[in-house]
């Protein structure tokens, strides 16, 4: 059976998938190969042709504007959203599945599904005046709080699926050895959902990373821009610098990808069961 | 424990939620007073000519990026389940995209789609030296083509999950049976696959109701008002205008359109409890 299978190649599949992988490459290349031109080569070079002449001017210029505080306003916003989310999504994925026939879980459950059909960023408005009447207005906070309640509804869903999991005797034999319900939370459902955590984690903390809305709306000081709205002012202060802008493209992608290839097998797999089952 | 995670939803999701239909029937300028203002801002969205517009483009976007993605999506998925290494290199590589903001992929495909000094000048190709972004229809065609673009590889995962899950006893029965690779994707992958397509599409369609950074980098809306679909009306209007009030119009009838879509879909994998968990 599996060498007829092999035999019988799926070609139309395989030629799709590397059409695909071309057009996924070709502008990925160019973003690299343009950021270490100058700018007259820039303009006369073949624009897939590597520079004739590389320059790290661009990445220069880039990085002795203010990315570095960009770069940690973004760190700050990320990990101050995903460390409190996931931990929290976890508790009430956790009570959700052990405290299944409960009126009120299911009706919480209920609440969190309904957050994923919904559009939450449509809700920006409300949000901005929360913002506003916390005193948060301008702040890195304004940007964690609603960040952290937009990733629970996915996240408390793909660690259910995972709790869910657990085989119920782990738990009765824990039980019967006297943990609490806070001990074999931590002891029992934390460590064999860690894979799931860590594709939460990532997943989320990849929508904050790139967030744009929320620091548009909810700050407005250079100093608390976060990087994809830097990118996007920086697009417009050195328009006709083409290849610097690349170059703050890369600077901006850089850590995720570097993230990425480190994580991607958990990731990936991650993905893969989180959302099909 | 569950009481932090609904604490912080509550406060950030579900009083905004509300919050946006009171404040449809208010008049706010974003910084001053709040005033009540009865149905004026409904009538006034209701009967002016954006809103048919945006409404328009809206859909225009969601359904033709759908019709894109997901054939494209069920194709590569079912091509990526096999087990073979290079099947599992191309998964990776297809992830890139996924990597990138918005913002940083507007900028880039605006770079390249330049008319003077993008990749057709450049190649000195005449079919890409078009004013790509400078026409109605064109621009419109970008923003589907970049939306596939960036989200094509995350519906294959899902999709390759999905099909990991047929039994392969379906496909030994089929092949017993001289079903061809064909009549055996449209016969068994498919229909086994109702369920993911459902979750695919919902969040397709939802999530096309917030593309908002990309459009807003890449034209803000334009040229002229081609590609200003809802959430961009609902931000020019609130916070370009400082016209809250008919903002929070336009984001009420799009929290309804992902709640009514949702819905529909929802109907249409069949609603037992016992499928919506298994599409999650």
């Amino acid at each position: 059976m599996r060498v007829r299978k092999l035999l019988q190649l799926n070609w139309f599949g395989g030629l799709a998938g590397w059409a695909w992988l071309a057009i996924v490459l070709i502008p990925l290349y160019w973003i690299v190969v343009t950021s270490f031109k100058d700018q007259s080569a820039y303009f006369t070079q073949n624009p897939f042709a590597l520079p004739s002449a590389p320059t790290a001017n661009n990445y220069q210029l880039v990085i002795q504007s203010d990315f570095p505080r960009y770069f940690l306003n973004s760190v700050i916003v990320t990990a101050g959203t995903i460390i409190p989310a996931v931990a929290i999504s976890f508790m009430a994925a956790y009570a959700i599945i052990r405290g299944a026939g409960s009126r009120f879980l299911a009706g919480v459950n209920g609440l969190f599904l309904m957050g994923l059909a919904i559009p939450l960023q449509a809700t920006i408005i409300p949000v901005y005046l929360l913002i506003i009447k916390m005193r948060l207005y301008d702040s890195l906070l304004a940007l964690i709080l609603p960040s952290i309640a937009f990733s629970i509804p996915l996240s408390v869903l793909v660690l259910a699926n995972f709790i869910r999991d657990v085989p119920k005797e782990l738990f009765e034999s824990m039980r019967v050895d006297g943990a609490t319900e806070w001990g074999m939370m931590r002891k029992l459902a934390l460590p064999l959902t860690r894979p799931a955590l860590v594709t939460v984690s990532i997943y989320n903390g990849l929508g904050v990373w790139n967030g744009f809305l929320l620091p548009l709306i909810l700050t407005q000081s250079p100093d608390k821009r976060t990087l994809p709205l830097a990118l996007w002012t920086f697009q417009g202060q050195y328009s006709v610098n083409v290849p610097a802008v690349l170059a703050s493209v890369v600077l901006t992608t850089l850590p995720i990808v570097i993230l990425y290839a480190v994580s991607r097998r958990q990731l990936l797999s991650g993905l893969t069961a989180g959302f099909s089952r | 424990m569950v009481l932090p995670a609904l604490l912080l939803f509550v406060v950030f999701g579900v009083v905004p939620l509300v919050g946006v239909l009171v404040l449809s029937f208010t008049q706010w300028d974003g910084l001053g007073a709040i005033h009540a203002a009865g149905l004026s801002n409904w009538k006034s969205v209701l009967t002016d000519s954006q809103l048919p517009h945006s409404i328009l483009v809206t859909f225009e976007i969601m359904i033709l990026s759908w019709a894109v993605q997901t054939p494209m999506s069920l194709l590569l998925g079912t091509f990526l389940a096999g087990r073979q290494r290079y099947r599992a290199f191309l998964a990776v590589l297809y992830f890139i995209p996924l990597l990138l903001s918005s913002a940083a992929i507007a900028i880039t495909y605006k770079a390249l789609l330049d008319p003077n000094f993008g990749l057709g000048a450049g190649l000195k190709i005449g079919f890409l030296t078009q004013d790509w972004l400078g026409q109605s229809n064109l621009a419109i065609g970008v923003v589907i083509f970049i939306v596939s673009w960036q989200f094509i590889p995350f519906h294959s995962l899902i999709y390759q999950g999905g099909v990991r899950q047929i039994p392969t006893t379906l496909y030994e029965a089929a092949s017993i049976d001289g079903a061809g690779r064909v009549r055996q994707f449209f016969s068994i992958t498919v229909p086994q696959l109702k369920y993911t397509i459902i979750t695919s599409s919902t969040l397709m369609v939802v999530g096309s109701l917030t593309f908002f950074d990309l459009i807003f980098v890449l034209t803000a809306g334009g040229p002229g008002d081609a590609t200003r679909v809802l959430a961009l009306d609902m931000y020019k209007r609130g916070f370009m205008s400082n016209q809250m009030g008919p903002a929070s119009v336009i984001a009420a009838l799009i929290v309804l359109l992902g709640l009514a879509l949702a819905l529909l879909l929802r109907r249409l994998g069949g609603s037992t409890t016992a499928s919506q968990q298994e599409g999650a």
